[in-house]
């Protein structure tokens, strides 16, 4: 179409925010006008309008608790992927390893590690240990089963190729099956940043420090003080949003060639 | 010396076969031939003939059953890792997150040439296929055609004497292939190759080959060796000879021999 600006760029990625965009701002303002309409009691659901406003005026301790928290869901994150990734390779270069790991790590996975919080209190103790040992339980798994598909993703001729040059195994590793794995990689990463926020605040519901946003919730909410309840909720939102943002973002510095980026 | 002097590639008594006992199908049986330096020679046959299988054999990509190949008078496993050979295989197998030169560099890399020489080689490899203003090109971008010609540009960096080429143009449409066919003359003019090249188009094999190795249906056994005469070098005009179609009817007819 001659004139509209190519898709990818920011005019165009602008141009196909909008609709989004009005629709979220439609949501808020049919929200806040139910809510002022039907005089229903701030407990129940608070207007947009007392949230924002409730947000602002505790806006020092709520950063403080969110950053408390993101904090645990950040090292986590690191921890859990970090683990993920270095079991993965591993079990790609020893197959029996990954041929003895993978049926238990694929059952794992279909655990609520959640279940597990009140013991990672027992084990971890109350303030941050436990909730990042949660958080690196669930990015452990999405981690290492996409980047075990990752390094096995190259297909024959990619391998035969190398092999043709007489690559050694560490070549093969490092020219071809990291490199291919890492789109699953980030996959997996973009997995286990949405996760991690969320397992960091309904960790600290299971017990936690007074200053983090799980902990916070969960005493307003039982004392009907809900506007700070859903300010601390929106706050848990916009900073797992920002984290998932930060890993697109380095998904595009590190490989720009990749299909799903491509203009 | 049991081969004959002048031998780029002996093949003895080769078979081939895969799996066992009722389920044994067998690819290749007693291919015996000679290929010298500097020769263009293409394997020709009906699906499954097993002439891809003969291919890799020589590549050291599978070792055969029976039989015996010596390259270059290197076993060629030896041959493969003293670098003998670029290999072209049938899709481009370019690697996605490499741009068009860092593909061409990829044997130079893992090859360990000295890293001032990479980027100088592989531009002029680029150079001699056509492509030197898409080096920072991603493959994605290049079309068919244009991906092999990478693909071609690599096999060639390392300045292997022998090429080994799978069917490299068959996933292209007729007037892209005949095009290639022609730039692949003209590049080996200039690198003196020996050429392995498997296909399935008669006239693709007529034009590019000093000799057409016919294949028989499976299993493979060499039907036929037709010498092509044609004279150097070879271009449009050469597919209008009378003695191209009367090369194009024998080989035809040794690939209907039963």
């Amino acid at each position: 179409m001659a004139g509209s600006p190519p898709e990818g760029r920011p005019a165009g990625r602008l141009r196909r925010g909008l609709p989004a965009l009005g629709v979220f701002v439609l949501f808020l303002a049919g929200w806040e006008g139910i809510v002022r309409l039907l005089h229903i009691q701030f407990y129940l659901l608070p207007a947009p309008s007392e949230i924002v406003a409730n947000l602002l005026g505790h806006a020092s301790f709520l950063l403080g608790a969110a950053w408390y928290t993101a904090q645990e869901a950040f090292i986590g994150f690191a921890l859990g992927c970090a683990l993920g990734i270095l079991v993965a390779v591993v079990s790609v270069r020893w197959r029996a390893v990954a041929d003895t790991l993978l049926p238990y790590s694929i059952a794992a996975n279909s655990i609520p590690i959640i279940a597990f919080a009140p013991l990672a209190i027992v084990w971890f103790g109350v303030e941050q240990g436990s909730k990042i040992a949660i958080v690196a339980m669930m990015a452990f798994f999405p981690t290492m089963v996409s980047t075990i598909r990752g390094l096995l993703s190259p297909d024959p001729a990619s391998l035969e190729l190398m092999r043709s040059y007489g690559a050694t195994p560490r070549q093969i590793f490092l020219k071809l099956r990291a490199p291919a794995a890492l789109p699953f990689v980030f996959t997996a990463f973009k997995v286990a940043a949405s996760i991690s926020m969320i397992g960091a605040v309904v960790g600290e519901f299971f017990g936690g420090v007074e200053h983090s946003l799980g902990v916070y919730i969960i005493s307003q909410a039982s004392l009907f003080h809900t506007r700070e309840a859903w300010a601390a909720i929106i706050l848990a939102c916009a900073f797992g949003i920002a984290f998932y943002l930060v890993i697109v973002g380095v998904e595009r510095l590190v490989m720009p060639w990749h299909v799903t980026l491509r203009r | 010396m049991s081969m004959p002097p002048r031998a780029m590639i002996a093949v003895d008594h080769v078979s081939q076969w895969f799996g066992d006992g009722a389920g044994r199908t067998t690819a290749l049986q007693d291919v015996t031939m000679v290929i010298a330096p500097g020769e263009f020679v293409s394997l020709i046959g009906p699906s499954g003939c097993g002439k891809s299988t003969l291919l890799r054999i020589i590549g050291d990509l599978i070792a055969p059953t029976e039989g015996r190949v010596r390259v270059n008078g290197k076993s060629p496993r030896e041959a493969r890792l003293a670098r003998d050979y670029g290999i072209v295989f049938q899709s481009p197998v370019l690697y996605d997150w490499r741009t068009v030169l860092r593909n061409v560099e990829l044997p130079l890399e893992v090859m360990g040439f000295p890293r001032q020489e990479w980027a100088e080689r592989a531009e002029r490899m680029l150079a001699l296929v056509g492509l030197e203003q898409f080096r920072a090109h991603y493959p994605w971008q290049l079309s068919g055609g244009m991906q092999q010609r990478v693909s071609i540009a690599r096999a060639l960096a390392f300045s292997p004497p022998i090429l080994l080429m799978d069917e490299p143009f068959g996933a292209l449409d007729e007037l892209t292939r005949e095009r290639m066919n022609q730039e692949l003359l003209t590049i080996w003019a200039q690198t003196h190759n020996t050429v392995v090249f498997v296909t399935h188009s008669i006239a693709e094999a007529v034009f590019l080959s000093n000799r057409v190795v016919v294949l028989s249906p499976r299993p493979g056994r060499i039907e036929k060796i037709v010498e092509v005469a044609l004279p150097h070098p070879r271009g449009s005009a050469t597919r209008q000879d009378p003695r191209f179609f009367e090369l194009v009817t024998r080989v035809r007819a040794a690939l209907r021999v039963e």
